[in-house]
């Protein structure tokens, strides 16, 4: 559902992606680890739509649409999720009025009538208790004053409640203590079936351990250097990433 | 949330521009001669049926009026007013003065309902089952009809156009009018009250919590025509009245002014609640036409334990220029003014409170929250003072001002005197952009440029949108969406 082709990205004239080719299909979870800098999050940012990057070669269809010519709003209500690295603080705005105001956005575009208010809260009740978001967290203002923990499990809430069917999980792992590490995978894994494809970008293994892979891609100075199975990564914790870097 | 769906939908309905209450209403006035004189002053009492004393209290301001010159110390920028050039009265040929409902020209009634402004004993605000709320209807200089009146007269309140009180309540109008604002107090104010055509009065009696809410709807509607309403309401002792006024006017190319004058008085552990939803015809993108609005306000918390709390939500207007202020005179008395100033396109914003600190323990709030758009300005200008009396005064102020795009400014003058050493005065300000993190964190979620807008200014003011009365904060959230409409892209 997702062919990522010759893929070259600038940011302020400096190439980031140098030619990315990348194929997930649908019920695929991929992962991709790399160093600093080898490209991790610009790849997830041209994915959304983000605006600070110039595309100069290449292609990207999802579910066999060109993704490049659909505006950031277009995209997610056509199913394209990001679980940020850094989640965004929106003050004054109650998280639970974010869902509800994003929800119902995805809803319109796509011709669906709004929630009606009994069924958001229940849908969000379940889903919130899921993750350990507490009735209080969704009162607070999006992401102010959140621990990092906080920050992440708010964003995998999002992404059940959106139910997208690319998820794209920008080191969702950082920052978060065994415990969180815990509950934010279970909560993807309960996502995983076989419609949805997924692409989680890490550091460390360790979220590996708990989403099991399909597909590891090692990306290195903007290409996927390597590709295997989830084995891949357990290698890549022993002897670090100092060999592709160099082959790269 | 739904009123920010609503509000996208209502926004994209509006295809010309944004202004929905620009329609002109069709009726036969009758109109004073154009321009200003002793004459014309006479003309306006006359036909109010004014007493004596009444006349001579207008003439006595115009005399001194033509002594005054016009502020320019505001940071806003427009061509000379000619004042020569402006109609100083107007009212519906059919409308001579309040009357029953059944009474009122269908095309006024018309207007309002077009407005959605209930009229009719009857209505009840959307979505709120059961609440009622008395409207004072201004159409240009008069009232046209006033709601409720035999049921607040019930409870002993006085609620009717200030042209009726002058006639039926002069004991009242002639103790209370001109005791906060002197007619000498400032060229508008000056202007206003040698020739201020309608407006409403209010008395609450003693120990009296008013049973409804009370709200004036203005309506600017004839060409070249001056609004110089007049508002007075007095809270006696251990009253309560809560007080909504509204505001819009036609789509037209020329500057209209509108110069108001409000005074509040609140006795002993009173209190006033005063809210304002501003939605003037704010010209359009290029900054042509549009109203002046020049109000002077002010409260007197005359009495111990008194409170006066001003709410306003300042969306319209080309011209901006207000102050709603409180003279914190009781002890313990408590003053609060809670603000949203939208500019968007060419408008400019110049407003603020000045809160004067003159009893023992008197303490006063602010948090006015300035959001600015297009090429829009908006200034905060604010004055704290405590007298050599006010021991124990306190302040809190919190002022933030958002912007919207590179083209707009905002602007902070808060200037704060203080002649008791006991008085503790706070100060926050914060300027702050919408981000480009923040917006396409909300696009990644599904929202349009425009919903994010929505979003994140109505997080923006939450504070103050919380104070107005819940009838009308749904209505504001709608009316923040669509006043930024075209502030982005």
């Amino acid at each position: 559902m997702l062919q990522i082709k010759n893929l070259h990205a600038n940011v302020d004239g400096n190439e980031i992606l140098r030619g990315i080719n990348l194929t997930i299909k649908p019920g695929e979870v991929h992962a991709i680890m790399g160093p600093n800098g080898s490209g991790k999050s610009t790849l997830s940012y041209v994915l959304a739509g983000k605006d600070d990057y110039e595309i100069t070669e290449g292609e990207i269809l999802f579910k066999g649409e060109d993704l490049l010519e659909m505006a950031p709003d277009e995209r997610a209500a056509a199913g394209v999720f990001l679980a940020f690295q850094y989640p965004i603080e929106i003050p004054g705005v109650a998280t639970m009025t974010f869902l509800r105001t994003a929800m119902n956005a995805q809803r319109k575009a796509r011709g669906e009538a709004e929630l009606n208010t009994p069924d958001f809260m229940k849908i969000v009740k379940q889903k919130a208790s899921e993750l350990n978001v507490s009735p209080e967290m969704l009162k607070r203002p999006l992401n102010v004053g959140f621990s990092g923990g906080e920050k992440k499990r708010n964003e995998i809430m999002q992404m059940a409640l959106l139910e997208p069917t690319l998820c794209v999980m920008d080191e969702t792992d950082s920052g978060l203590d065994i415990d969180a590490l815990r509950v934010v995978s279970d909560g993807v894994n309960a996502l995983r079936n076989s419609e949805r494809g997924m692409l989680v970008i890490t550091h460390y293994q360790r979220l590996l351990d708990h989403i099991v892979p399909d597909v590891v891609h090692v990306m290195s100075a903007g290409k996927i250097v390597k590709s295997g199975g989830k084995e891949l990564a357990l290698e890549l914790e022993e002897n670090g990433y100092a060999d592709f870097v160099n082959a790269a | 949330m739904p009123a920010i769906q609503e509000t996208i939908e209502q926004v994209k309905e509006i295809d010309v521009d944004q202004y929905k209450y620009g329609f002109v209403t069709d009726i036969e006035m009758e109109l004073a001669p154009k321009g200003l004189s002793e004459d014309i002053v006479r003309f306006i009492s006359a036909k109010k049926d004014e007493p004596e004393w009444m006349l001579e209290w207008r003439l006595d301001a115009f005399r001194r009026w033509k002594t005054m010159e016009e502020p320019t110390w505001a940071r806003v920028d427009y061509p000379k007013i000619d004042f020569e050039d402006l109609y100083y009265y107007a009212a519906p040929k059919s409308a001579p003065g309040p009357k029953s409902l059944d009474e009122v020209d269908p095309e006024l009634l018309e207007t309002y309902k077009k407005l959605g402004i209930p009229l009719s004993e009857q209505a009840v605000l959307a979505g709120v089952e059961g609440a009622r709320v008395a409207v004072d209807a201004v159409f240009d200089s008069v009232s046209v009809v006033t709601t409720f009146k035999d049921e607040l007269a019930k409870s002993g309140v006085i609620f009717c156009s200030i042209s009726e009180a002058v006639r039926e309540h002069p004991e009242l109008v002639k103790k209370y009018l001109g005791s906060v604002v002197p007619t000498t107090d400032n060229f508008y104010a000056t202007l206003n009250a040698a020739v201020f055509s309608d407006g409403s009065f209010v008395y609450i009696p003693k120990g009296v919590r008013c049973p409804m809410e009370l709200s004036t709807y203005f309506r600017i509607n004839e060409e070249k025509t001056g609004q110089f309403e007049r508002t007075l309401i007095i809270a006696d002792e251990g009253s309560y009245v809560s007080y909504l006024e509204g505001c819009t006017a036609p789509m037209r190319d020329e500057n209209q002014l509108h110069a108001a004058v409000v005074e509040l008085v609140t006795h002993d552990d009173a209190e006033i609640k005063y809210s304002t939803v501003q939605n003037w015809y704010p010209g359009n993108s290029e900054g042509k036409g549009g109203i002046y609005n020049f109000v002077t306000k002010r409260g007197d918390c005359r009495g111990k334990n008194s409170k006066i709390s001003w709410t306003q939500v300042e969306t319209g207007s080309a011209i901006t220029w207000k102050y709603p202020s409180c003279i914190l005179r009781g002890e313990n008395s408590r003053g609060e003014f809670y603000s949203i100033a939208i500019s968007n396109g060419k408008q400019q914003v110049d407003s603020g409170t000045k809160m004067i600190h003159l009893g023992k323990n008197s303490s006063s709030r602010i948090i006015s929250k300035g959001i600015s758009a297009g090429r829009s300005q908006n200034t905060y200008r604010g004055l704290v003072s405590a007298h050599r009396k006010a021991s124990g005064a306190r302040n809190f102020t919190q002022c933030d001002s958002l912007l919207i795009g590179d083209q707009c400014g905002a602007h902070t003058v808060p200037y704060i005197e203080s002649k008791n050493s006991t008085a503790v005065f706070e100060h926050e300000a914060t300027t702050s952009k919408i981000s480009d993190d923040q917006m396409f964190y909300c696009q990644q979620r599904g929202m349009t440029d425009e919903e994010a807008i929505a979003l994140i200014v109505n997080g923006f003011v939450r504070d103050v949108i919380q104070q107005l009365p819940m009838e009308f904060m749904a209505e504001t959230q709608k009316l923040i969406g669509i006043s930024l409409e075209g502030s982005v892209g």
